[in-house]
């Protein structure tokens, strides 16, 4: 075979990798993109399903026919589904949430103000999550059998059985009522609130970026009995998630040779094992995070904590449609980049996937 | 003696792998599993709860001391003591009855959701596995929109729309819940497609139904058993969850989510208001969390 013949091959098998690579992440954009779709037209058949009467929220109760045509034409309610929906879309796509019933607001504005709170609340339990419930799972497989094993076998079944809502205010009732160790809800103390209006939203990192270190502590004490309380429900997930990885794992043959070899046990765990559960860690975590959401919106409505939760609980009791359609959807898109992103990652750290 | 030598040789009959008939293997299969079950405590002990939670719901009227709704406002809110068991709530209420009657709420929720989400689970998910192509593909991205919402966002939104009350919240979560049982069914499904027995069915010309209903749903019936129970629990908590949130039963209907959540207000007065009917909560969902640990072990030793 010729010198030539060979750069001509190369070339070939390069642009086949190139195509590859190119169906793989066209494939995934149109995942996302069909997903998403879905995701709007969920959350429109949703708001078409409330029984209650859009004119009439907006109106109130004195009107004539006159008024309610007017309003009912405005709304676009008299056009086709498909051309609403159309709308709909259009309507999202500029940010256009309609406004809040109740906050008088407009709803996009209100989720930008009560995200971060959210966030800071959801990363924190999520960190504390996975650091605790990984290394749990890791030795309750490495040492199976023993009393570490049982003992997290039984944190974990309790993480999954506990009512969340009920654990935090059973939290509030020893802690706060009983002990006073714990600030009874809130994000921070009343006289230290409105000290820090930061760059993030998340108070924490505000008050660090703003030097100001009361408030920094006071938001950390506020934060910790329910981001605690969130990182418990994680972990227990996360530890009987990583103990059947490594279990799987440990019962490999390589792990026999790296054993056979004489290596040492924190070497044959942490450097042979844990190196190949990693990315399957790194989906199972992504769920958690998702999973987590779900434990905010009660958490947070337990605590008072001014973030998306409560304001979906709050918008619910007072019917305020728009304003749970908003927060539901921005929920769900949370959810669908996190998994995004898990995949991105996931591609960078399997090397089979390169 | 005659009567232990007939036990004896029922048993001797049901652990022979000598079998003489199907009935004999079936039988012998299902002795076995249930000795296997019951050396695990733990299990064993989910199963328990489990039968006293259905035995309190089906003799609710025998069992419940009080009038679950009969209200009593000298008597309100008094600690637990020998008359009442658990207290009694703001209206005087005996927290002892309502959580006796909450048994059937919380029984009727899970099941109901079960019985719906189950044969969804499985009519979705054969078709997916076992047709491929399109229909995989469509159905699939189908339940992926489900997934990508938590749970408990996606059932509340939809109690929302549907407005509360028990037969909107067991719509909602429904809703919520069947699309990891037709993944799991899917997934079962595409690892018999390709078996022999099947392909033999469909060399006789037997139809698309008939593999599906005959060859295929069977197999997949043990892991998708586990499955729903433990769903169980996790139906439970989201039950409970929106009747936390004023989104399920609605009073003065008693259930343990919206009895929680009412005792919330009175937390310092009387935290047996909050604390008794989180614990029910606990304890059911652990249970039937044990069951299904426990099924997985002698059902699908391959995930054990």
């Amino acid at each position: 075979m010729s010198e030539t013949d060979l750069t001509a091959q190369d070339h070939d098998t390069r642009w086949q990798s190139l195509l590859e690579a190119l169906r793989k992440v066209s494939t995934s954009v149109a995942v996302i993109l069909t997903t998403l779709f879905g995701l709007l037209v969920l959350t429109f058949v949703i708001g078409r399903m409330v029984p209650a009467d859009p004119v009439l929220a907006i109106l109130g109760d004195t009107f004539d026919q006159a008024a309610y045509d007017r309003v009912y034409q405005q709304l676009g309610l008299d056009q086709p589904l498909y051309v609403q929906f159309f709308h709909y879309v259009q309507n999202i796509l500029h940010l256009d949430f309609g406004q809040s019933n109740v906050t008088k607001n407009l709803v996009v504005d209100d989720l930008a103000r009560v995200f971060p709170a959210t966030l800071e609340l959801a990363i924190l339990a999520i960190t504390i999550g996975t650091l605790l419930g990984v290394p749990l799972g890791i030795i309750s497989a490495v040492r199976r059998g023993t009393w570490v094993d049982h003992l997290a076998r039984v944190v974990g079944l309790l993480g999954h059985s506990t009512p969340i809502f009920w654990l935090g205010t059973m939290v509030i009732l020893i802690f706060y009522a009983g002990l006073g160790w714990i600030p009874g809800g809130g994000r921070i103390d009343l006289y230290n609130d409105g000290l820090v209006e930061g760059p993030t939203g998340m108070l924490i990192l505000d008050a660090v970026l703003a030097g100001e270190w009361e408030v920094f502590w006071s938001a950390l004490h506020h934060i910790l009995a329910p981001a605690l309380l969130l990182g418990y429900a994680a972990m227990a997930y996360l530890s009987r998630m990583s103990r059947s990885f490594m279990l799987e794992q440990l019962n490999q043959e390589y792990i026999l040779t790296a054993r056979a070899k004489g290596l040492a046990q924190p070497a044959v765990v942490w450097k042979h094992a844990f190196r190949n559960i990693r990315v399957q860690l790194l989906t199972v975590v992504t769920l958690a995070f998702c999973g987590l959401l779900d434990g905010a919106v009660l958490i947070e409505t337990v605590f008072g904590w001014p973030g998306l939760g409560q304001y979906l609980t709050a918008a619910l009791f007072y019917a305020d449609m728009n304003a749970v359609l908003g927060a539901v959807l921005l929920i769900g898109l949370i959810s669908i980049l996190i998994n995004l992103l898990s995949d991105v990652v996931y591609r960078f750290v399997d090397p089979r996937t390169r | 003696m005659t009567m232990i030598h007939k036990n004896e040789g029922l048993r001797a009959w049901l652990l022979s792998d000598d079998f003489t008939s199907t009935r004999q293997a079936r039988a012998h299969k299902a002795y076995v599993s249930w000795l296997r079950f019951s050396t695990n405590p733990l299990a064993f002990g989910g199963l328990l709860v489990v039968l006293i939670l259905i035995l309190f719901a089906a003799l609710a009227p025998i069992m419940a001391t009080h009038d679950p709704l009969a209200q009593d406002f000298s008597q309100a809110l008094q600690a637990p003591s020998f008359s009442h068991w658990f207290g009694t709530d703001e209206l005087g209420r005996d927290v002892y009855s309502r959580l006796v009657y909450g048994a059937r709420t919380t029984l009727y929720i899970a099941i109901l959701v079960t019985v719906i989400v189950g044969p969804i689970g499985f009519v979705v998910g054969a078709a997916a596995g076992y047709l491929g192509g399109w229909v995989d593909m469509i159905l699939m991205r189908v339940t992926d929109i489900f997934l990508a919402f938590p749970s408990l966002v996606l059932a509340l939104a939809f109690s929302a729309a549907l407005g509360a009350g028990i037969e909107n919240a067991v719509i909602a979560i429904a809703l919520t819940i069947w699309p990891p049982v037709a993944r799991l069914v899917r997934a079962e499904t595409l690892t018999f497609r390709k078996s022999d027995f099947v392909v033999a069915a469909e060399l006789q010309g037997a139809s698309t139904a008939r593999i599906l209903f005959r060859y295929i749903v069977p197999l997949c019936a043990p892991s998708v058993i586990i499955r729903l129970t433990l769903n169980m629990a996790s139906i439970i908590l989201t039950a409970a969850g929106l009747g936390f949130l004023g989104l399920g039963a609605q009073p003065p209907q008693p259930e343990w989510g919206a009895m929680a959540a009412q005792g919330r207000q009175y937390l310092l007065d009387a935290w047996w208001l909050t604390a008794v009917p989180g614990l029910a909560i606990l304890v059911v969902s652990l249970a039937f969390n044990l069951l299904g640990d426990g099924l997985r072990d002698i059902l699908d030793p391959k995930h054990a």
